[in-house]
């Protein structure tokens, strides 16, 4: 028979300060395991969902970022006027030859500068990324020296509110709105015409990327069999989603592998001092096991208690530290994304799984924790125990 | 009988839990200080590059390219010594796509600049006999007389398995296709910071084959006759090209490198934070640990107060037994650190200076470990002087 749970509910009540003072300790590293899954999740979260299944994006071959790309104008026109391009409630083709460049920006409020993305699009461009709202301010009118802004980079860069002006080459932009983007990629941009912004930077040679709206998604295989083999082309297509994962790919590894060994070597403390506590516990309480045994409890029943102790104790940590760090979920940070060299602005995002591989994560302490000392409790001598009270 | 054998004593009662304890902090702090470790590399790094050169590329971004013509212009402006130009190339291992190097196109006298820096360590003996340009070192001979020759570091061709005139293929990103480059020479960085993981090749060949002739630069590397004037300087080049297609962007090469750095963002800052909390999650441990000591040596503490030992007695020596396990853990662990870190060989594929943990770093550590024994055995401490005789021994356990 198993001893009841009960037991062990309250002898962990009794005592509150060691209690308190080990589930902190472990609520934290459950707090930072938390908190890098968060990072790592917001991260990756801004550069896939910047894509969509329906989109598809073609690059030169070879390119791994935007900014090494190049699609001449030529290809871009046999691009916009393929057959497999949607139209648009207006009847025009959903697509957006995009001219990516960086430009470099002093930040606010810390030192340094970062390169910030700047795109100039083509008027299907926000009917095509429909997270793309602006949200203060106005649409730049084609053909004039103005841009939006998003607002996530607003804030972190000068010279990025409205009215504001921006200067690329030998011409002054003016900021005219900001924008929002649902945490995507494009909230880390700046937006402006094309047609304005390629003679201003001499970048009137090539676009970097043409995305276009499919029509029928489902044979995107057939459409990307043909483009690339489409030798006026020389472009790789990937679905808008693909490639922005891609782009994700080698930062969201890093953060995640970078907390995971973190989050390890905290656990390893975290369970010295766990097992000190159940120690403590199992010291504490010689004699009631003892008699615990006496009534007839296997010594295995008593090792699972124990054991259930531990665990239950890490695991009102476990939800501590979800509790700690779920006040993270939605702060921006930023950083740079190396693969394309680009500052990318993005929210922590506590995510249901990344609470639960933290509960998940203090049990584990838990167990090992506990799993000395409880065996320690199940194979004590009754007789010496006795005795000696 | 002293105070210290007291505590070792004490420490050795039970020595499970002081074992267990000492372990913690030692955990925590090796971990402290291989954060800190990572803060330090960084830092390191803003400082790899000169004061004495200045870099000058396009205002917008380093995206943009600069046209060669600017060589002339700016040997010109007073106190610049020479120009050299470089580009990025960012080719990728054809074989294995996330092997990741460095390759620059460098100008004829780029190397040079960095004489004092790099040490060509072998290389190949050219098939003809070609004079070197004035400044270069006569073992780069063959590197100079070939077309499609490089120059890679030490640490690169050895994980590369290289071997000196092997031909190397590199598939481009900005500058499409395959690109083979012939081993001709390798280099040891003299300067631990300088990266030992890049490809040198001939700007010229990047020109011809890559850009059509066109003479783009990625940035012009200036070296100052007197380092002094390195404000002055930046000033007039920046003035000379204010209003044209090409404005720029001059620094010196130490903040030129730090801008690398900055780019990083938020997450040396957040680095910090998971710092301060492994050192707070320690701080609880320790002071769980002494809570429970003290808290089984009531009566003890009872019967020495008896014996004429007084409140302040009681009050170090639950104070210093406390220090002394964080002291010893912490300590150790520190050191742990500086070993496993700098011996790690890890520097992000050439992108970082060899890891370091500094002395000071370390010192921090152990005084951290120390503020925490003695923080966590205030509270016991306190308790354990003040508590009365009576009281202390009316407790039975």
């Amino acid at each position: 028979m198993p001893i009841p749970i009960s037991y062990n509910v309250r002898n962990v009540i009794q005592r509150p300060w060691s209690t308190l003072a080990t589930t902190i300790g472990i609520a934290l590293v459950v707090a930072i395991l938390i908190g890098a899954f968060a990072l790592a999740s917001g991260f990756q979260a801004a550069l896939v969902e910047t894509g969509s299944d329906s989109n598809a994006m073609v690059l030169r071959t070879g390119a791994d970022s935007e900014i090494s790309s190049g699609i001449s104008l030529d290809a871009a026109h046999i691009l916009k006027a393929l057959p497999d391009v949607a139209p648009g409630p207006d009847g025009r083709p959903l697509v957006s030859a995009d001219m990516v460049v960086l430009m470099n920006q002093p930040r606010l409020g810390q030192e340094g500068s970062s390169n910030v993305t700047v795109r100039g699009i083509d008027p299907p461009s926000l009917a095509l990324r429909p997270r793309v709202k602006l949200v203060a301010g106005r649409m730049f009118a084609p053909g004039s020296d103005e841009v939006i802004v998003a607002q996530r980079i607003a804030r972190r860069f000068a010279h990025c509110d409205i009215g504001d002006r921006l200067r690329f080459g030998q011409r002054d932009f003016t900021v005219v709105g900001q924008f929002t983007a649902g945490g995507s990629g494009f909230d880390s941009e700046v937006w402006g015409d094309n047609a304005v912004l390629m003679p201003a930077l001499n970048r009137e040679g090539a676009y970097q990327s043409v995305t276009f709206r499919m029509r029928d998604p489902s044979r995107f295989a057939e459409l990307k069999r043909r483009l690339e083999s489409d030798r006026r082309l020389g472009v790789e297509v990937r679905t808008e989603r693909a490639w922005y994962a891609g782009q994700s790919r080698l930062m969201s590894t890093v953060l995640r592998a970078g907390g995971i060994l973190i989050t390890l070597i905290m656990a390893v403390g975290a369970i010295f001092g766990a097992m000190n506590t159940m120690y403590a516990a199992v010291g504490q309480r010689t004699r009631e096991i003892a008699v615990l045994l006496t009534l007839g409890f296997t010594p295995g029943a008593v090792m699972l208690s124990f054991l259930f102790e531990s665990v239950f104790l890490a695991l009102i940590g476990g939800a501590l530290g979800c509790l700690i760090a779920l006040p993270i979920n939605g702060v921006t940070t930023s950083t740079t994304n190396w693969s394309s060299f680009s500052e990318i602005a993005f929210a922590f995002r506590v995510t249901p799984a990344g609470m639960i591989a933290g509960l998940i994560f203090a049990a584990i302490m838990g167990a090992f924790g506990g799993f000395l000392p409880a065996r320690q409790a199940a194979r004590q001598s009754l007789a010496m125990t006795l005795r000696a009270g | 009988m002293s105070l210290l054998s007291l505590v070792l004593v004490n420490l050795g009662r039970n020595k499970r839990r002081t074992i267990l304890t000492a372990l913690s902090v030692l955990v925590a702090l090796f971990l402290f200080c291989a954060l800190r470790g990572v803060l330090d590399t960084l830092e390191a790094s803003i400082r790899v590059g000169s004061e004495a050169r200045l870099v000058t590329r396009n205002a917008i971004s380093l995206i943009f390219p600069l046209p060669l013509s600017y060589q002339e212009r700016l040997l010109t402006v007073p106190g610049v010594r020479s120009v050299s130009y470089a580009n990025w190339f960012g080719g990728r291992d054809p074989v294995d796509q996330s092997n990741f190097y460095a390759q620059f196109a460098v100008a004829e006298n780029y190397l040079p600049i960095y004489a004092s820096d790099i040490e060509i360590v072998a290389f190949d003996r050219p098939q003809v006999a070609g004079a070197v340009p004035p400044g270069v070192d006569p073992k780069l001979a063959a590197f100079m007389n070939e077309r499609d020759a490089c120059v890679v570091g030490e640490r690169l061709f050895n994980r590369m398995k290289w071997k000196l005139g092997q031909t190397v293929p590199v598939s481009g990103t900005i500058f499409p296709g395959t690109w083979t480059f012939t081993v001709r020479a390798v280099y040891h960085a003299k300067n631990p910071a300088m990266n030992e993981e890049a490809m040198f090749f001939h700007w010229k060949y990047l020109s011809e084959k890559g850009m059509g002739g066109q003479g783009q630069v990625g940035w012009y590397v200036l070296e100052l006759s007197d380092p002094g004037q390195a404000g002055a300087v930046t000033r007039a080049v920046d003035a000379l090209y204010a209003n044209s297609a090409a404005a720029t962007h001059t620094e010196t090469e130490r903040a030129f490198q730090a801008g690398f750095v900055s780019m990083y963002g938020n997450v040396p800052f957040l680095i910090g934070v998971i710092g301060l909390a492994v050192v707070f999650a320690i701080l609880l441990v320790a002071a769980n640990t002494m809570m429970m000591a003290t808290r089984e040596r009531t009566a003890e503490f009872g019967v020495m107060k008896t014996l004429g030992f007084d409140d302040g007695t009681i009050f170090r020596l639950v104070l210093v037994e406390a220090a002394v396990i964080t002291f010893g853990g912490g300590a150790l662990g520190a050191l742990l650190a500086k070993l496993v870190i700098e011996g790690s060989d890890f520097n992000a594929m050439g992108l970082l200076p060899p890891m370091t943990v500094r002395w000071a770093t370390v010192l921090v550590g152990v005084a951290i470990a120390v503020v925490i024994g003695a923080a966590s055995g205030l509270v016991p401490a306190w308790q354990a002087s003040q508590r009365r005789i009576v009281d202390a021994l009316r407790r039975v356990e």
